[in-house]
């Protein structure tokens, strides 16, 4: 008997990850729409403010707490998700598609002998049904689906569903999970924090990027080029810094070796769907456009009127980066300030 | 030590996508195929790995007909033999009745490691290396941007949000690759000639019904046309902040 949608949160260092209230609030509208009511699960070690799911719509929050969930572990998540699903009865199971989700997710569906949408970007529920929109082809097109078994599993593309406001009166019961049967096999040994960018590139919501552009008149040997470039990226990230934003990169940076691939948004890269995407000195190439062309807004300052980035941008500057973008940093911070 | 990677036919980077005439898949016509990006990583580290512990590497893939060109690179980048499973329709599946057909055919190969590319860059289901894994029941790692083997243990370094996990792996176990992991080969004339040579096993893939199911494909909605300033950056760059705020109301 279905009687639940199961929202999977999230849970870093003891602490709740912000996609937490993301798939819980998306939990929340489609138990609407089916009538059904919002568990929620939390797993991990220490974890605090068990009850907050409560405030974005779960009635029941399930707690796996223990040492052997301090660090992920495929297997071991995996287990518990399913072992929560079958108990709750979930009709449906959502995850966020980061990290953690996009590979707990498919563990779980061979578990509980079900198919998962990934990486949605919209739910809707017709006729009893639920039906997932996800892109394909790295955006360039987008599907329709429905998952044949029970239950529906999705993972939520961050930054599209909207938390709900937050209701601190809701009432919310606690229920520990019974994990003394599980042990994690290849658990996460160790957890090396990135040096510099401070938020995200896949969770941000606004994201400034630069291209082969932003390079600007620099010659010389490889060393000289490296230098040169940091130096010039400066003008992004100070902009990112007034807007609280994560800095990316075009594929043509990143093989040039001036930014780690972890920068990289594109088709082989990241795709984010920011609410700014802010493209400083990038063309435009139809596998940098797959990675970023969801974004709500899309400004690009380039110098090449005929760049194909003003296609898919909402605002355009034509023009040079090295004076535009320290004229759009001032302007954001008295806009801001 | 014996590997696996298994590689996925997918259309170009460059492909502009129609909708086919179903409306729930591309239109093939003209669509020129490749091996996955993700899968050259796949390829290169399960061969590296053949050569540093002189075992054997097997390359699958579950394609249609025309995929035995793909085996056949995967051939040439050293791995030594290859298994094709046959499904003229592989592109419609979804990733569990890959991942079912693929796991049916790995667990009589008794492998060590078996790779896989993090995402196939048509489905972007970032799924069946894990399936797989979890059907055999043996552990997985993805998204492994580098990875060291110590005896039996596969060390994977995995990019998350923010930093980068260290999972050890006891073999046999899988791993899906994402760009760092190495750098792939370009296969060279010895091996595209000897790769002819190499057996080529083509046995038809089993029908497994797909549990996500495409009941629509369409192109995303264009978006509006933008404003482009021209001239004083200033202005320019004075104007484009009034839009975000006033217009798209977003700052
Ligand atoms: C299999 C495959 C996968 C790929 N995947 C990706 C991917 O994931 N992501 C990706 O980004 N690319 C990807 N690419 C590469 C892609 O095709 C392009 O080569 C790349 O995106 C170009 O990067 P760019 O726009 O920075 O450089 P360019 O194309 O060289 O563009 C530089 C731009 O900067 C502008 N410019 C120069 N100086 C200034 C200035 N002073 N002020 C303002 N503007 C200036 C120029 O007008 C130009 O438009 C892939 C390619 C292949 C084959
Ligand atoms: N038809 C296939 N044949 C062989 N390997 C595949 C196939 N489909 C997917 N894979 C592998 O699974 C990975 C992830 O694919 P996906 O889950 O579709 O994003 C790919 O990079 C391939 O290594």
């Amino acid at each position: 008997m279905a009687n639940c949608i199961l929202a999977v949160g999230e849970v870093r260092e003891g602490q709740l990850k912000k996609i937490t209230w993301e798939v819980v609030s998306q939990a929340k509208r489609l138990g609407a729409a089916l009538n059904q009511p919002v568990c929620a699960l939390l797993i991990g070690s220490g974890v605090n403010d068990a009850r907050k799911p409560g405030e974005y719509g779960a009635a029941t929050v399930f707690v796996a707490d223990d040492a052997k969930f301090a660090r992920y572990s495929t297997d071991g998540y995996a287990d518990v998700v399913a072992k929560v699903a079958r108990e709750c009865g979930a009709c449906a199971v959502l995850l966020g598609a980061t990290a953690m989700g996009k590979d707990l997710a498919p563990a779980v569906a061979v578990t509980l002998e079900t198919g998962v949408a990934a990486d949605v970007t919209a739910l809707a529920v017709a006729g009893g049904e639920i039906a997932a929109l996800r892109p394909v082809y790295a955006g360039k097109a987008r599907v329709t689906v429905t998952v044949a078994t029970a239950p529906f599993m999705a993972t939520l593309r961050p930054n599209v569903f909207l938390p709900e406001a937050p209701n601190a009166g809701a009432p919310v019961e606690v229920v520990k999970v019974d994990v003394s049967g599980i042990t994690p096999k290849a658990p996460v040994t160790l957890f090396a924090a990135a040096a510099g960018g401070k938020v995200d590139l896949a969770e941000a919501s606004i994201v400034v990027s630069g291209g082969r552009g932003v390079k600007g008149k620099a010659e010389g040997d490889d060393q000289a080029l490296h230098g040169q470039f940091q130096e010039n990226y400066k003008l992004l990230e100070n902009l990112a810094a007034t807007l609280g934003a994560a800095t990316g990169a075009s594929r043509a940076v990143v093989d040039a070796g001036w930014k780690p691939h972890s920068f990289q948004v594109g088709q082989t890269g990241k795709t984010v769907s920011p609410n700014v995407y802010i493209a400083c000195g990038i063309s435009g190439a139809i596998q940098h456009l797959a990675g970023m062309s969801s974004s709500k807004v899309i400004v690009a300052v380039n110098k090449d009127p005929d760049a194909p980035i003003f296609q898919v941008a909402n605002y355009g500057i034509v023009g040079d980066l090295f004076e535009v973008l320290p004229k759009l940093n001032e302007e954001f911070k008295k806009a801001l300030g | 030590m014996k590997t696996v990677c298994c590689i996925k036919r997918v259309p170009d980077t460059t492909t502009r996508v129609k909708v086919g005439a179903g409306g729930a898949a591309i239109d093939r016509a003209g669509v020129e195929y490749v091996v996955n990006p993700y899968d050259e990583y796949a390829i290169e580290a399960a061969v590296k790995l053949r050569e540093q512990t002189n075992g054997e590497c097997i390359a699958v893939c579950l394609g249609p007909p025309e995929a035995t060109k793909d085996l056949r690179t995967a051939l040439a980048m050293g791995a030594d033999r290859a298994i094709h499973l046959v499904d003229e329709n592989a592109e419609t599946r979804d990733s569990f009745s890959t991942a079912k057909a693929l796991a049916d055919a790995l667990r009589p190969l008794q492998f060590d490691v078996a790779f896989f590319g993090k995402q196939s860059i048509d489905a972007d289901n970032y799924q069946v290396g894990t399936m797989v894994a979890r059907l055999l029941g043996i552990p997985s790692a993805s998204v492994v941007v580098g990875m060291e083997v110590q005896g039996n243990t596969v060390v994977c370094s995995r990019a998350v949000e923010g930093g980068v996990e260290t999972i050890p792996l006891p073999v046999p176990c899988i791993v899906t690759c994402q760009k760092g992991i190495n750098v792939p080969r370009y296969p060279a004339l010895k091996g595209i000639m000897s790769a002819k040579k190499k057996p080529l096993e083509s046995i038809p893939a089993p029908a497994i019904s797909n549990r996500v199911v495409v009941s629509k494909m369409e192109l995303p909605p264009p978006r509006p046309a933008g404003k482009v300033l021209k001239g004083d950056a200033a202005a320019n760059a004075r104007e484009v902040v009034r839009l975000l705020r006033e217009e798209a109301k977003i700052i």
